[in-house]
Formats: structure tokens, sequence, C-alpha cells
């Protein structure tokens, strides 16, 4: 099995990740926008190393308020899957899949049914992230119920930085951005695979 | 007006009137204000996981409640603090998602305050007044000024304590 050292990991590594991101997200950002009806583009992943003192500033800074959809997955892989999107974004989000449901109001907390929407956005297009890694890895994941909180984007991010915090001093991301043409539907999706995670998949795309 | 110190995760740092301290967005971490109201030397550390001895790779000693305490005692007793005089505040430990499962890896926010609390006891540092739990970030700033701990959450009013 490879050897993984979060530290030490040489640029072909780096590459297998960000190509991971890329497929994952791809198929993630493909599903979003047949949801919603409209053209969804991808930013090129990025796999960064972070310390954990600059995890909070990742998304708009510690304090900004965020929808955090996150996933525990077991068997093959095990880690956290998350997706994330600005508040406004996910209001957005939200009109474009309810329409007159939706409420017209910015500053509005969301309602239940809009939780619930939103939700369920979460779910579709983390599954389709994971089974597209699924299929590229040959290995079984099996994620947990999407869970989701809308807080500040520090207290959301400590959950994984928290599980990386155990293993290591730097929490490695493998993050990719999307948005529309307006940049009005815009997130991140995040993997978070454990140490050993990352050696079975490097392992399983022959590294 | 004094400026702001930062603290980051996993990370701690000292503080002197007129300046005050801060950390954003805590989650499940917790951070810990360690505080000698006469001489008005301050400290806050925002600590990660509970238990030191647990983990193998702990260089960083502000990552833990156990060895971050004990770090940012150093400190300020390296500036002058008195050690009986010392008292805390603790704000965080929130569990941000809700996990409908035993699993005790996802509960780390209390195990951390408890963590917290173990090794100020341990130290005899009284603890003051706390925040911690439930399920919202939060922001804290501390002003060793007057001793008071602001906590600022997403749709709530503004707490001192």
């Amino acid at each position: 099995m490879a050897e993984v050292k979060l530290e030490q990991m040489d640029n072909m590594q780096f590459d297998v990740l960000r190509e991971i991101g890329n497929i994952g997200a791809g198929n993630a950002t493909t599903a979003l926008s047949q949801m919603i009806n409209a053209k969804v583009d991808m930013k090129v992943p990025k796999v960064d190393l972070l310390e954990f003192k600059e995890l909070g500033d990742l998304i708009g800074g510690a304090e900004n308020i965020v929808v955090g959809i996150l996933l525990t997955l077991e068997e093959d892989i095990d880690g956290m899957m998350m997706f994330l999107m600005e508040k406004g974004a996910a209001r957005s989000m939200v009109r474009v899949m309810m329409g007159a449901y939706a409420s017209e109001d910015e500053s509005a907390d969301f309602s239940e049914m809009e939780l619930s929407a939103l939700q369920e956005i979460g779910n579709i297009i983390t599954g389709a992230y994971l089974s597209s890694l699924s299929t590229l890895t040959n290995m079984t994941i099996v994620a947990s119920i999407p869970y989701m909180a809308i807080d500040m984007a520090g207290a959301i991010l400590s959950v994984p930085a928290i599980e990386f915090g155990k293993i290591s001093d730097k929490a490695l991301l493998i993050e990719t951005e999307f948005g529309d043409a307006t940049e009005v539907v815009n997130g991140y999706f995040i993997l978070i695979p454990t140490l050993d995670s990352y050696s079975s998949i490097l392992t399983s795309l022959g590294l | 007006m004094g400026t702001m110190v930062k603290v980051g995760m996993a990370d701690l740092n000292v503080c002197l009137p007129p300046d005050a301290i801060t950390t954003l967005g805590l989650g499940s971490c917790v951070g810990v204000v360690l505080y000698d109201p006469t001489h008005k030397i301050s400290g806050m550390v925002h600590v990660m996981l509970p238990d030191s001895t647990k983990i193998r790779n702990n260089e960083n000693v502000a990552k833990f409640a156990d060895t971050g305490i004990e770090e940012l005692l150093r400190k300020i007793l390296a500036l002058g603090a008195s050690r009986s005089a010392l008292v805390s505040k603790i704000a965080g430990g929130a569990q941000m998602f809700a996990f409908r499962t035993d699993n005790e890896m996802l509960k780390v926010g209390s195990r951390n305050v408890d963590a917290v609390k173990a090794k100020l006891a341990e130290l005899k540092i009284p603890v003051l007044a706390e925040d911690t739990g439930l399920n919202y970030g939060r922001t804290i700033e501390f002003y060793p000024d007057t001793g008071n701990l602001l906590i600022k959450s997403v749709g709530k009013p503004t707490k001192t304590i």
C-alpha cells in the first residue's frame, strides 16, 4: 500500500487527487445543472495543504455565514464529504428549485420546506460526486444521510478540521468551486478522506 | 483604542490592555481565556482536541486542551501574571451537526469542554463563566481591561460573560 504522509506528498499524488476532485465535482456539477436547469461551470480543482490557522479563511472568512452539508463516509473510504455554499447562493438555489414557493425575503431564515430542499440538493450532488469517485476507484463508499448546518464558516469547518487534527497539524482538502454564468449559484465541494483512505485511493489507482 | 489580537484554530496568544484578543468562528473547538484580574494580563487558546496523549502527531501544543492550557499558563506567567490570582472563562464546544449516531468521534465538542474543565481543575484555576455546548458557532472577544468576554453568534444578540 502506498505510504502517505500529508506533509510529504509528491506532485504525482497531488495530481491524482486533483483529478479525483475534477471527476467527482464534474458529475456533481452536471447533476446540479440539471436540477436548476441552468449552465453551471466548475473551476479547476485545488488540492491544498493548509494549516488550521488558515482554514477558517477558506470561504470568505471565518465569520462568513455559509450553509454546510456534511456526510460521513464508511467502508472502503472513510472520512467526510462536505458541500458548502454561501447563504445568498443557497437562497438563489432554493428559489430556482421551488419557484413561487420560495421566500422573496433575502434576509429571512429558511423555512422548513426550504431547508428540506437544500438538504435534498446536497444529497443529490454529493451523491453524484461520490458515485463517480466510487466508479473511478472501484471502491465501495457508504455515505450517511446528509447533515446540515447554517453558521459561521469557521465553526462549520472546525468539524473536518478536528478530524485532521487527530492525524496531522495540517488539513488536506480537495476543493472545487463552481458557479453559474451570473455567479449567483456557487459553492465548494470538499472531500476529506482519512489518512488510511488516502493510501487506499492512491493504491486503487495504481500508485 | 487598542488593537485586536487574533488567535487562529489550534493557536494561542497573550494580550494586555488596551488591546483585546479574539478568536473567530469557534465550532466544536473551545476557546479558553486565562486572566489575572489584578495585573490585567490575559491570554487565549483555541483548542481542537481533548487529549494530546491519545494522538501520535502532536507537535502543535495549542491543538490540545491539556498541552494548550499548560503552554498558555507558562506564557502569561512569563509576562508577570500572578499564579494564585488566575481565573478563566471558556466558550465553544458546540455540536455543529445533529449527527444521529452514537459515534463518539463526532461528539468532540462536549469532550473538549470536559477536558478543558478537567485541566483547569487540575491547575486549580477557577472557571468564572462559560458559554458552551449547544449547536451554534461563536466568535469571542476578551477585554483584559474589564475582564469581559463577548460572545457573538449568528442570529443571536451579543452576550457578555
